[in-house]
């Protein structure tokens, strides 16, 4: 018994208005033939965003209300497969309507978490040895527009052990796309991978939907054992669409024009990376762009309170500083004895080597020590830093140890007297 | 109990307006009923006789028409025996239980009983006659380490209250009646384990409210002995993210001497909620040689659970905190993050029109921070023990830019400040602390004079390296260049602490005294050396061996030898 309303009240940006009852927060309505969902009820007056925008749409429009919220279809069917941000197939394959399973859902319960502590091996150094990747973590890579993000998301996603692989795209030029696309096929992963695909093209709402549509089957996935891994790139976009909704919306921004809930909105797609007891897990990977290289920006900045630790892609490499995987303690344990205080030692040596780098800049005398920390800050950016090197994680750590040796003397470097003792490659330099 | 129903008139986020018959209070509780579902929320405002409220859970499903309860009592917990080793949610919702009968996720519209429903020892303490006011301990049963009060619940009015009748020692429900009350007008009260408290008026049964003047050792060497927080009193932690707020917290928890700690993750990540829940029980207290978790309630609101709860969730945790507080325990109260939670109220002040401050934050956000920092303190309650409630709560500036309004309204109601600093985690210097702008107003368990001195030292070092970075290291005497030295030497091995470390990871009263008088001793001497190589060689190798005696355990034969050891080092060279 749907009931048909064909009298738009107003039309606003991407909302339009209609008197109606009965109707419920949150439920799906077709207006015309573009999905649009309930945001606000007041008293008999209705107000729908519409998906594919407002545009175009006129007063006389037939509005249905479907009396469902916005579900997704979830089945193995969907691997392989590339939708739009509202569900609908961009492949020219067949719309799937099976097992629909409504998307945003409730919250985890964090009594059923347990603590993530599977080492996720990607062979890059600045990430296996600094900053390690988590099963079940969740971690933004911040870079400025123009660093290969993508490049590196997708190498990553090739490289780490996980079963299912969902691409959330938002604004992304469709050259990207395509190159995601290609290069996961060039790999094989096209066959556990699901993509869902917004351009910069598509309409502003549906950009919104991209993360809860992806995080909606990770979580299916999830729960039938798999371990999933969702890469979402660019959640800068999301938050600009956010924006540009709430604005719409004349809600009151609190900074830049953001609304006041960016941190709720962000932090409830970021929560639902989980490793459940008894099944499977989602590690997100998200890419935020830093308007202007700006971290302080809001985007970037809720972002980083909501992470597990973040990523910085800067002139093509991941930066020591800043860049902070906060699980790693939870697995760099256990896997090699002084893991811990080379990561640490290291990364305060290289501090040393910027300073000294600064001092050589402003035309000091450079000092021996200077010298050395100069040494040392050139060979661990050739060495360690350089986003080509692919080595296991071991075998990095030998070759932090090596490079120390090559730059100083065993008392130089801070370390326990013990841990050099083990562990230092030119042992007559101990006497 | 009067329920008074309403419907509802619209929806906007997780903000409800309801039309209402008869009598609606500022603040009730009620429940919008959804299909089989009842889902809690609070009035927070009655305008042009339209109810406004705030609804604790998702409101997708709910239509114009929806019937509404109310419930005619203000937003309250329960207080019993049997609160500690739970976790809860911002509405006290017990979520291991939860789990059991909803699976993985939160499904909203269910509220167990946070109190669990099991016998307890009681003892009575009163006799029938006695004279009782709110606040009155009438019986006793044990609840792990501690003898749990049975008391008179905090909100009873007038003071002409007697014990009518009293259960024998013996076990009991704890729904059971221990206890009947009869005022001078024949009013009569049964009590049993368990009353309600409402979480948004502080409790005040006690005598007086005395000044903090006893640290409350974290064990961390940088807060106790250069920025001391005392009990009863107040601090704050803001950071930038990643500078180690949470992690600093966590240490606190586990180290803090005294007798509760309540954790309240306030719009957080779960997964460090997780990180206490499965770390806590096998942690020993090394006062009590029991779990951690017997000491511990872990109130969890994370960021993804709706935004309403997060409000309620600092209040719930200062009220069980207020509740333990009044059988004559030190309660340390952890809140991570109060910008969370000044965010929650920015939404809802945001949805609600209301007229926006600085950066869209409500008016009255700094007399809201105020007046739950004044909730700590330290008190003689009416029976003449001494008990506080110490609060901590980081904080998360925008931006890590101090000067927002969260920060600035709430260093101006605590009592220590312990700003962290990205410089500092960025060179992995943990904790992160930033020992020249952070401040303190109690006293610590160092002698302060010395404090100050090598405060000063402090202060100079990061002047000479200011100015070193200007003339550089060959336009710097060798006089100040030990001073910077010396700085470096302080911060490397006495503010700095290794969390990785079994035994660095907690550093006691004495022992730390004992590595301040060594350090402060190698501070103040003059060493008869000017080549800046050799003074450079000097320093780093006075570090290590400092370093190394932070590995030994505490008045061993190794810890006196190396000890010794580093005497001699520096004597060595003094001129």
């Amino acid at each position: 018994m749907q009931k048909v309303y064909t009298k738009i009240e107003s039309i606003v940006g991407n909302v339009v208005t209609v008197r109606a009852e009965g109707v419920r927060n949150g439920d799906l309505a077709l207006v015309g033939d573009s999905y649009a969902n309930v945001i606000k009820l007041e008293k008999d007056m209705v107000s729908l965003q519409v998906f594919a925008g407002a545009q175009g749409v006129s007063t006389t429009d037939p509005v249905r209300f479907l009396g469902r919220p916005m579900m997704v279809s979830f089945s193995e069917h969907l691997l392989g497969r590339v939708f739009d941000g509202a569900g609908v197939p961009r492949d020219n394959g067949p719309a799937l309507t099976e097992n629909m399973i409504p998307i945003g859902g409730p919250s985890f319960n964090p009594a059923k978490r347990i603590l993530p502590n599977k080492m996720v091996r990607t062979g890059i150094p600045m990430i296996d040895v600094f900053n390690t990747l988590v099963e079940s973590q969740k971690l933004p890579i911040f870079s400025i527009s123009g660093e290969p993000y993508n490049q590196l998301l997708s190498r990553i996603a090739m490289q780490a052990e996980v079963d299912i692989i969902i691409l959330g795209g938002m604004g992304l030029k469709y050259d990207d796309y395509m190159e995601f696309r290609d290069t996961l096929e060039k790999g094989g992963a096209m066959s556990h991978t699901v993509m869902f695909i917004h351009t910069a093209a598509d309409p502003i709402v549906e950009c919104t939907l991209v993360p809860d549509m992806s995080l909606a089957v990770a979580e299916q996935f999830a729960l039938e054992g798999k371990r999933v891994l969702v890469l979402l790139t660019d959640m800068t976009n999301f938050a600009d669409a956010q924006k540009e909704m709430a604005i719409t919306m004349e809600q009151v921004p609190s900074n830049r024009g953001y609304p006041g809930d960016l941190y709720s909105c962000l932090a409830s797609r970021y929560e639902k990376a989980v490793d459940i007891e008894g099944a499977g897990s989602i590690t997100i990977l998200g890419v935020t762009t830093m308007p202007g290289d700006d971290v302080t920006h809001p985007v970037p900045d809720n972002t980083g309170y909501i992470t597990e630790g973040q990523f910085y892609l800067k002139g093509g490499h991941i930066e020591p500083f800043g860049s902070l995987s906060r699980l790693k303690q939870n697995v760099n344990g256990k896997t090699r004895d002084d893991h811990r205080a080379l990561m640490d030692g290291m990364i305060k040596l290289y501090a040393q080597y910027k300073e000294s780098l600064e001092k050589k800049s402003m035309g000091f005398n450079m000092t021996e020590w200077d010298d050395k920390l100069l040494k040392y800050g050139e060979l661990f950016e050739k060495k360690m830093m350089d986003l080509s090197v692919n080595i296991p994680l071991e075998d990095a750590l030998d070759l932090g140890w090596d490079i120390l040796a090559d730059c100083f003397d065993p008392v130089e470097t801070g370390m326990k007297t013990s841990l050099i003792e083990e562990r230092w490659p030119n042992k007559e330099a101990l006497a | 109990m009067k329920t008074e129903t309403g419907y509802v008139a619209g929806v906007n986020g997780n903000l409800i307006k309801v039309d209402f018959d008869g009598s609606v209070r500022k603040n009730e509780v009620g429940y919008i009923l959804v299909g089989d579902k009842r889902l809690k929320g609070e009035v927070i405002r009655i305008n042009n006789g339209e109810v406004s409220m705030q609804i604790y859970e998702m409101t997708d499903g709910i239509k114009v028409g929806d019937p509404v309860e109310f419930t005619g009592e203000l937003m309250s917990v329960d207080l019993g025996p049997g609160l500690l080793t739970q976790v809860f949610d911002g509405l006290q919702n017990p979520l291991p239980e939860l789990a059991e009968q909803c699976g993985f996720f939160l499904e909203r519209g269910v509220y167990l009983d946070a109190i669990p429903d099991r016998d307890w020892e009681f003892t009575p303490t009163v006799k029938i006659g006695d004279r009782v006011e709110a606040g009155s301990t009438v019986g006793t049963v044990p609840e792990g380490l501690f003898t749990h009060h049975i008391m008179v619940p905090f909100t009873l009015k007038g003071n002409d209250w007697t014990v009518e009748s009293v259960k024998a020692a013996g076990t009991y429900n704890v729904h059971d009646t221990v206890c009947t009350i009869v005022n001078d007008k024949g009013e009569k009260k049964d009590l049993t384990m368990i009353f309600t408290q409402p979480v948004k008026q502080a409790v005040k049964c006690y005598a007086e409210r005395l000044r903090p003047n006893e640290p409350l050792v974290t064990k961390i060497r940088c807060i106790d002995a250069f920025l001391p927080v005392a009990k009863g009193g107040t601090f704050c932690t803001p950071g930038p993210f990643g500078a180690g707020k949470t992690v600093l917290q966590h240490m606190q928890a586990k180290n803090s001497d005294v007798d509760i700690v309540i954790v309240a993750a306030c719009g957080e990540r779960a997964g460090e909620v997780v990180e206490v829940l499965k770390e806590f029980p096998e942690l020993t207290d090394p006062k009590t040689g029991r779990s951690l978790m017997e000491r511990t309630i872990i109130i969890c609101n994370t960021s993804s659970m709706p935004v309403a709860a997060r409000e309620a969730s600092c209040y719930t945790a200062v009220t069980l905190a207020e509740y333990y507080r009044q059988m004559g325990l030190d309660v340390l109260l952890l809140a991570d993050s109060t910008s969370r939670w000044a965010q929650a109220m920015r939404e809802m002040s945001g949805r609600l029109e209301e007229i926006p401050g600085e950066e869209a934050f409500p008016a009255y956000l700094e007399s809201t921070i105020a007046t739950f920092y004044e909730r700590a303190g330290k008190v003689r309650l009416n029976d003449g023990s001494i008990a506080s409630i110490t609060i901590g709560g980081t904080v998360s500036p925008a931006g890590g830019n101090f000067e927002e309004p969260v920060t600035q309204a709430t260093l101006k109601v605590v009592g220590a400040f312990h700003g962290l600093a990205r410089e500092r985690s960025d060179a992995r210097k943990y904790p992160a602390i930033h020992p020249v702008e952070s401040w303190s107003k109690y006293v610590g368990v160092v002698d302060m004079d010395r404090i100050h001195t090598a405060r000063g030292i402090l202060i100079r070092s990061t002047e000479v390296n200011q100015m070193m970075k200007v003339v550089g290291e060959e336009g710097t005497s060798s006089e100040d260049y030990i001073i910077y030295q010396k700085g470096e030497l302080l911060d490397a091995v006495y503010l700095q602490q290794n969390s990785f470390d079994p035994i660095d990871q907690a550093c006691m009263p004495d022992r730390q005294r004992r590595e301040f008088d060594v350090l402060y001793d190698a501070m103040m001497q003059t060493y008869a050396i000017t080549d800046k190589k050799e003074i450079r060689a000097f320093f780093n190798q006075l570090r290590q061996e400092f370093l190394d005696w932070h590995g030994t355990e505490f008045e061993t034969k190794e810890f006196e030898a190396q000890q010794k050891k580093i005497t001699d080092f520096y004597m060595s060279k003094v001129g």
